[in-house]
């Protein structure tokens, strides 16, 4: 195999990685703080609508991916409200949230299938770039590639350097004493979901703005489903969910170069691989109970402040 | 202020006040969504709901799209009672379509009575065999069955895929992923003249009545409630949670697989790549609207099935994307989970006491 494949293949499992690493990152936040999110497909879907409606319209870039994430908070918001407020069950209202934003984006988004976005210029980093093969796999992309990067780094550092990340995870593992030391359980939540929230909507949005470009109903095709192995894959950190959605994102672009390989067996069972793997990191974790790599203990759990 | 203040005592006409208004707030937002998209919304109503039903047809088409919501949302109700959430019945429909499927073409060309037992059966030990996956990982493992189950979905839909491509594809279809058409002795026989609703509807009420009966007046039924309501209580009377874990699961998986083996031999007649509709994650919606009643299961799993109906209708005479279907779900669940909150508390004005 030459080099040239190698680097197109790097680059575009970079490509197919991106929109897995927002979205991943969007559930971390929510599972780091307690709340689990089965409506990150719905997000996803959402947000890929409101960036692309906003990119036809002719703005720029940063102008898209901002609506799209305030279109992914809007409806994480709904999921806050049931759930913290009317204690509805989050399972359940995940799911609601799923059927509703794939829904809604397929109606009203009939009218802009077919139609394209305008391209995405890459930002080489100079330099680096110039790196043969490699530097124009890691080195040449669109600035939401860089983004991800960058995001996940944040919230790592959020999360385990800060004193508001302290206070998250805080209320991810114990809301009862959470709230007895002051902090407002219901308040860090309302804003871990609509983060969570946003950070989906644009993992969306990078399907519709850079990766296909267009929008199409059902597009994300159970990415969002993916994202939520994914934060358990890689223990709820949000270093390994980058690392973790380069591994699943390979899976993919594997699938589709899987001939030009010289692999021959049905692409259906390659594309079961995520899947099985989450289920297996999923027993270990549990098994092994070590500390800082299992579930956040409240997760899922709902919070009442008359108790 | 408005304010929620609790109940003294849950009486079951709140129960009912709380479905009244979430049924009550879905009408009324689809009708502002036909509003925005230009439309009138009582004249759509009665083109998507009304006409579709108003033959014999229409309401054969809609007893078989509530048949496998009723049996799975039987199940559900019975698993979500006791605190097993089993989210992946739709992998576990998949998986009971493709042994139940699969024992008929082992089958194929033989005729006599024993066939379609031995098919049903195939189907429901294949549901089983999925979800005891779930069951076994929470039990030995104490992982999570709502990721398990739902991962398992899509390993399920796959191996469906890989297997109506590969093995069990027609041998004279000309390559189409498809199972040759199922012979008579391994369908289910159809109830009406028209349309596909078929003896399977049979089976779904009679598992109604049988889930009732298990959770008013069975032993495992209450042991069940208790380990999902005082997980404690439970246990300090003995109720082992494994067990229940497991029988949840188990049962789950049985009556998904069989009604995803009565959609293959009642409703489509051979193994496609896609057999379901996302009738298992539906059938959640279904659980949800009875209040994990059995009995209720079988209204609220006709209503929902009428959702799909509608969207077709949609479709076809209003020229609006089929998704209308997904957006009267999200929203009927929606408020079904938000009115859920005046079964245990009443709205009431000015501050507290």
């Amino acid at each position: 195999m030459d080099a040239t494949l190698i680097g197109a293949i790097i680059h575009a499992i970079l490509v197919a990685s991106t929109p897995l690493v927002f979205a991943g990152l969007g559930a971390l936040i929510q599972e780091r703080a307690g709340v689990l999110n089965l409506g990150i497909e719905g997000l996803m879907i959402v947000g890929a609508l409101a960036g692309f409606v906003v990119a036809l319209s002719g703005q720029p870039l940063a102008l898209s991916v901002v609506a799209a994430a305030g279109a992914g908070a809007a409806l994480a918001l709904i999921f806050a409200i049931l759930v913290l407020r009317l204690e509805a069950n989050p399972v359940a209202t995940g799911l609601a949230l799923t059927l509703f934003g794939l829904g809604v984006a397929a109606l009203f988004g009939a009218q802009y299938v077919g139609a394209s976005a305008p391209p995405v210029k890459a930002w080489s980093i100079p330099v680096l770039s110039d790196i043969p093969v490699l530097g124009r796999a890691l080195f040449a992309h669109d600035p939401l590639v860089y983004g991800s990067v960058l995001l996940a780094i944040m919230l790592w550092w959020f999360l385990n350097k800060t004193r508001g990340g302290l206070i998250l995870r805080a209320v991810g593992e114990d809301h009862d004493a959470a709230h007895a030391m002051g902090f407002s359980v219901i308040g860090v939540r309302f804003l871990a979901i609509c983060l969570g929230g946003a950070m989906a909507g644009v993992g969306g949005a990078y399907l519709t703005l850079v990766q296909t470009p267009m929008f199409v109903e059902g597009m994300t095709a159970g990415r969002g489903w993916i994202a939520l192995a994914l934060v358990v894959f890689a223990a709820w950190r949000p270093l390994r969910v980058l690392l973790g959605a380069y591994l699943f994102g390979s899976v993919t672009i594997l699938q589709l170069h899987s001939q030009a390989l010289g692999i021959s067996i049905a692409a259906q069972w390659l594309s079961m691989l995520p899947y099985l793997a989450t289920v297996v990191a999923l027993v270990v974790i549990s098994a092994r109970g070590v500390q800082g790599t299992s579930a956040p203990a409240s997760l899922g759990k709902t919070f009442r402040v008359s108790r | 202020m408005l304010r929620f203040e609790p109940r003294a005592e849950v009486k079951w006409h709140h129960e009912w006040l709380a479905v009244a208004v979430a049924l009550g707030l879905t009408a009324a937002t689809v009708s502002a969504i036909f509003v925005l998209l230009g439309l009138d919304p009582a004249s759509s109503l009665h083109r998507i709901v009304i006409r579709p039903l108003s033959s014999e047809y229409g309401i054969s088409e809609w007893i078989a799209k509530a048949t496998p919501l009723i049996i799975i949302g039987v199940a559900l109700s019975l698993g979500f009672r006791a605190g097993v959430w089993n989210i992946g019945a739709e992998g576990q429909l998949v998986v009971g379509g493709l042994t139940g499927g699969a024992v008929a073409l082992a089958l194929y060309g033989i005729s006599g009575w024993f066939v379609l037992p031995l098919v049903l059966l195939g189907g429901v030990l294949g549901g089983m065999v999925w979800a005891s996956i779930p069951a076994l990982f929470k039990v030995r493992f104490n992982a999570s069955e709502i990721l398990v189950s739902l991962m398992l979905t899509y390993v399920a839909i796959l191996l469906l895929s890989v297997m109506v491509h590969g093995p069990l594809r027609d041998p004279d279809g000309f390559n189409f992923p498809e199972s040759r058409l199922l012979h008579d002795a391994a369908r289910l026989p159809r109830l009406f003249d028209a349309g596909r609703g078929h003896v399977g509807f049979i089976f779904a009420l009679v598992f109604a009545v049988l889930g009732t009966w298990i959770v008013k007046r069975w032993h495992l039924g209450f042991s069940m409630k208790v380990s999902g309501l005082a997980p404690k209580a439970a246990e300090f009377a003995g109720y082992s949670r494994a067990h229940t874990v497991w029988i949840a699961l188990l049962i789950g998986g049985a009556l998904s697989g069989l009604a995803g083996v009565i959609e293959v031999t009642g409703n489509i007649g051979q193994l496609v790549p896609n057999i379901s509709p996302s009738y298992g994650f539906t059938a959640i919606i279904v659980a949800f609207l009875a209040r994990l009643h059995p009995l209720a299961v079988v209204p609220a799993g006709l209503l929902v099935a009428l959702s799909y109906i509608a969207g077709e209708a949609a479709q076809l005479s209003l020229g609006i994307p089929g998704a209308m279907t997904q957006v009267f779900q999200g929203l009927l669940l929606f408020f079904l989970l938000g009115a859920a909150i005046l079964v245990n508390y009443r709205l009431r004005w000015g501050g507290p006491h």
